[in-house]
Formats: structure tokens, sequence, C-alpha cells
């Protein structure tokens, strides 16, 4: 279509043969993407001027942050732990979960159109499913507290190890599968020996990696009422108790610290 | 013996490691399980389950195929806007902040302390980001916008960086050597380099982007998410069966088609 309105330009070769060179689509790109910025300032109300007016607003409130308030240190502590609790037994069921999941959903091992594709469209939809409006519905069926949280971070880290997952079990060398299947082993053995092996370094990478993100994650899930740090933070912002609020960020930023740097130790080690 | 017992029994025997390893997790499930409260649980929980999934099962129709300013439609609409918008402020304010954290270009000093404040403006949940930008701008898609932008500047960054750290010096040293200019050196050694790798990492947190802008409406920061809260919260559950649908159809496109252009990105 767009080679037709713009003809390539033809160049003559010293050898007379010609190229055709096609014309680049950068203008046509950058004409929709102002198209789209134009759209969504219509869309969100962008206010350049108000931005300029007011930008400051906001690091006054970081300035009432800075000097935290270290007395609520102690309050801080059980929320703080409960959000490590959630995140770490939601990823620890959450990637156990994922392996039969995932193992249903390998094309090469479980031979059967019908179940890959359940599995598959399974995961996806899982996936998409933001983690906060999981912990809501949680919190509908579990009630108030860290279970709810829990469920929601088990859910999002089912769907995330588990595509990761059964790409990696669709890309390992099938050689000793087959082997070991024509030696008498079941599929499910023959799994257990020949694939799982190769793909447990990055399956355990995965999972560290997604716990990681996880304890990030759940700091907010106490919004909605399911337990953590979020509740304290909602409770913070609301009285507009802005050194509490300070403080609790600093913690939180230290532990995410701590734990990112941990599990990266042990990931690079894996891989 | 033959071979193959030979080379199985000398395999190294690590009974002390796997053992502290497994008694480790054993002990870190313990402590974590204590968040299991069942005495916490609704006593007619799984009929609410029940009615949640007969919510999504049938969606309230009429509200899915509105195009007013209440339809699903519009409201994904202007998601796609904060996130769209979002995307493009982020990415661009990440750019000068990637190239101060990057340790082959300014001094490791720098490039530590930079790393330190992308590290603190990551970690702040974005729904933190949106309680206080809606003291700047008020309720409305505009803060959503701007938390977006915020939110995506630490990781669009921390990406950005690996694309630099990984850049091939040896181009810009022979263009010295026949005489290019700094800017010419910019132009046609350094551009070229990096511009499919952001504009692929864009993309890809673009897509991110999405999720958040979607749940952003919790905190009156504009997006689909305060009709599903208000919908849920009064056991509307067909009503946010449909929202429900919306979104999750609009992420898988979003999310296939970005792969698509990802790849051809990459790829070339």
């Amino acid at each position: 279509m767009y080679d037709k309105i713009f003809p390539p330009k033809k160049i003559l070769l010293p050898n007379g043969k010609t190229v055709l060179e096609k014309r680049t689509r950068t203008p046509l790109i950058l004409i929709l993407i102002g198209i789209g910025i134009i759209l969504s300032c219509e869309f969100t109300n962008f206010d350049m001027n108000q931005l300029i007016d007011r930008w400051d607003e906001f690091f006054v409130i970081i300035g009432e942050m800075i000097p935290p308030n270290w007395e609520s240190l102690p309050d801080v502590w059980t929320p703080l732990m409960d959000t490590i609790k959630m995140s770490l037994l939601g990823s620890l069921l959450g990637s156990l979960a994922a392996i039969p999941v995932a193992y249903c959903a390998a094309s090469n091992i479980v031979c059967s159109n019908v179940i890959n594709t359940i599995a598959k469209v399974f995961l996806s939809i899982l996936r998409t499913l933001p983690t906060l409006v999981a912990a809501l519905i949680a919190t509908f069926i579990f009630g108030l507290g860290t279970l709810a949280g829990t469920v929601a971070i088990f859910l999002f880290t089912l769907a995330y190890v588990g595509k990761l997952l059964y790409e990696q079990i669709e890309n390992a060398g099938m050689g000793s599968f087959e082997a070991m299947e024509s030696l008498g082993m079941t599929r499910v053995q023959a799994f257990r020996n020949a694939i799982f092996p190769q793909i447990l370094p990055n399956y355990l990478s995965t999972s560290l990696f997604c716990f990681e993100g996880n304890v990030r994650y759940s700091a907010i899930l106490g919004y909605v009422g399911a337990g953590g740090i979020g509740l304290l933070l909602k409770e913070g912002i609301g009285w507009r108790d802005y050194a509490s609020v300070g403080m609790i960020l600093l913690v939180l930023v230290i532990t995410v610290l701590v734990i990112e740097t941990v599990s990266e130790y042990f990931r690079k080690k894996l891989v | 013996m033959n071979l193959v017992e030979k080379q199985l029994y000398a395999a190294p025997k690590r009974y002390w490691y796997y053992g502290t390893l497994s008694v480790l997790i054993i002990l870190l499930i313990a402590w974590s399980a204590s968040t299991v409260d069942l005495s916490n649980i609704e006593q007619n929980g799984w009929s609410i389950a029940g009615s949640i999934l007969a919510g999504i099962v049938t969606p309230d129709l009429e509200l899915l195929f509105t195009f007013n300013k209440q339809g699903v439609a519009y409201l994904l609409l202007e998601t796609i806007s904060i996130a769209f918008l979002g995307t493009i402020i982020g990415s661009i304010l990440a750019i000068p902040l990637a190239f101060l954290s990057a340790s082959n270009i300014v001094p490791k000093p720098v490039a530590y302390l930079t790393r330190l404040l992308l590290i603190f403006i990551r970690t702040i949940p974005a729904l933190v980001y949106g309680l206080m930008l809606i003291r700047v701008t008020g309720q409305g898609p505009f803060a959503g916008v701007l938390t977006i932008a915020l939110i995506s500047i630490g990781m669009l960054a921390k990406l950005y960086v690996d694309a630099i750290e990984d850049l091939d010096t040896s181009i810009l040293e022979s263009m010295t050597s026949i005489g290019c200019t700094t800017f010419e050196k910019i132009r046609y050694g350094i551009v070229p380099q990096l511009f499919s790798v952001f504009l692929s990492i864009m993309i890809y947190r673009f897509d991110m982007n999405l999720r958040e802008a979607s749940v952003l409406g919790l905190v009156g920061a504009g997006g689909i998410g305060a009709p599903l809260l208000f919908a849920m919260n009064a056991y509307r559950w067909n009503e946010a069966g449909s929202i429900l649908i919306g979104l999750v159809i609009l992420i898988l496109i979003v999310e296939l088609s970005s792969n698509k252009i990802r790849n051809k990105l990459i790829r070339g």
C-alpha cells in the first residue's frame, strides 16, 4: 500500500542492474505518533500550564517526608514482615504450581492440542489480570487480610513463571527424553529425568526474579485491604502524616534493595 | 562395575549442601505460613466466588457496547491514552538519567549516585505517586499520565543503561580516526546503535504501563480502575465482568502486537 503511493527509488548499478530502495516509513510513523500524542492529550486533559504552575506541590510533599518519623519504626515492623511473608509464600507455592500447568502447556510433552490450548489460554488470561484486581477479588472471597494478598501473588507468580517455564520446556533438547522413553519410562518419568534437569537453573532463576518483583507489588496490595504495608501507606497518606509515609518508604526501599542484591547473587550463580 | 556405573558413583556427593538448603527452605515456608489465617475467611466466600464467576460469564453487554463516556470502550481509550502519553514522557525523561548512570560515560561516583536515585524511584509504589500527584493536578486522568511517566523512569533507565554499556566503542574510534566531528559521531556512531533497542524497550514498557494504568483509577487518577472498583464494591458483578473482559482483551491484543513489533525491531 505504502509502496504504491511512494514508489521505491531505483538505483542503477555500474553493471547495468537496477536495485529498488524502499522509501523510508519514518515520516508515516512519526505522523501516527504525533496524532496519538494529540489525541491522548485531549483524552487526558493534559495541561502544561497547570503543570508549570503547580509542579512544586509534589516536592512540598517530598520535603515533608525527608526527616522520616523514626518513632513510627516499631509500627512498621509487623506489616513489613507480613508483606515479605506474603510474597515469599505466594511465590513459593505459585512457582511450584506452575510446573504441572507448564507441563500441560508444553506441546512437545503433552501431545494434545486441546490440553495445550486450554493451559496456554488459562495462563495468558491469568497474566493479564492486574495483581491489584486479583487481590481485590480475593478479599471478597477470603476476607480482608494477608491470605487474600498471598492468593493474589500466588496467581500472578503461577501465570508469570508458568509462561516462561513452558517456553523453556518447548525449547529444551528432546534427545535424552526420547532415549528414556524408548527404554520404557513413562512420559512423566522421562520428563522428570531428562527435561527437568535442563530447565532447573532457569526455572529457579525466574522464580527468584518473580519473588523480587512480588515484594515490590505486595507493598501496595494492602491498599485494597489485602494485608501488608500498603494499609499503613494508605492511612499515612490519608492523614497527611507524610513523615511516617517517608519512614515506610525508606524501610521498603532498604528491604527491596537487600532482597534484590541477595537474589541477584544467586541468580548469577545459577545461570 | 562397568563404565556407566563408575561414572554414576563418581558424582560428587553433596548431602550436607542439599540438606542445609532443604532445611532452610522448609524453615522459610514455616515462617511465612503464619500469614495463612483461615479464621478470617468469609462464611459465604464460595457463594461470592460463584456470583463473581457468574457475573464474568454473563457480562453487562449494554455497558460493553455503548460508546458514550460511561461505556467500556471510552474507558479503555482513556486508559490507553494515559499509558501512551505517560510512556512517551517517561521515556524522554529516562534518557538523561540513563546516560548519567552509565559507568562507561560518567565517573563512577556519579553513576553510583544516579543508580541509587533510580532504585528509590523504582521502589516507591505507583499508588503512592498517584496520591501525591493528585495534589498537583487534582483528580482525573492527567494525574494518571504524570504517575505513569514517573514510575516508568526507573525501569526504563535501568534497561537503557544496559544498552548504553553494551555500546561498541570501536566504531567511535574508527570515526575519530577518519576525522568525524562530535556531532557526527553521535548521529552516525551512537544513535543507530541505541535507537532500535530503546524503541523496543519503550514498547515493552508501554505494555506494562497499560496494566499499571488500569489500576490507577483506584486512587482517582483516571482510567478504567475506578468504575471497576465501584462495580465490585457495589457487588454489581455483571458490570465488573464486562469491564474485566474488555481489559483482558485489550491487554492481550496489545501484548501480541507489541511482541511482534519488538521481534521485528530486534531482528531487523
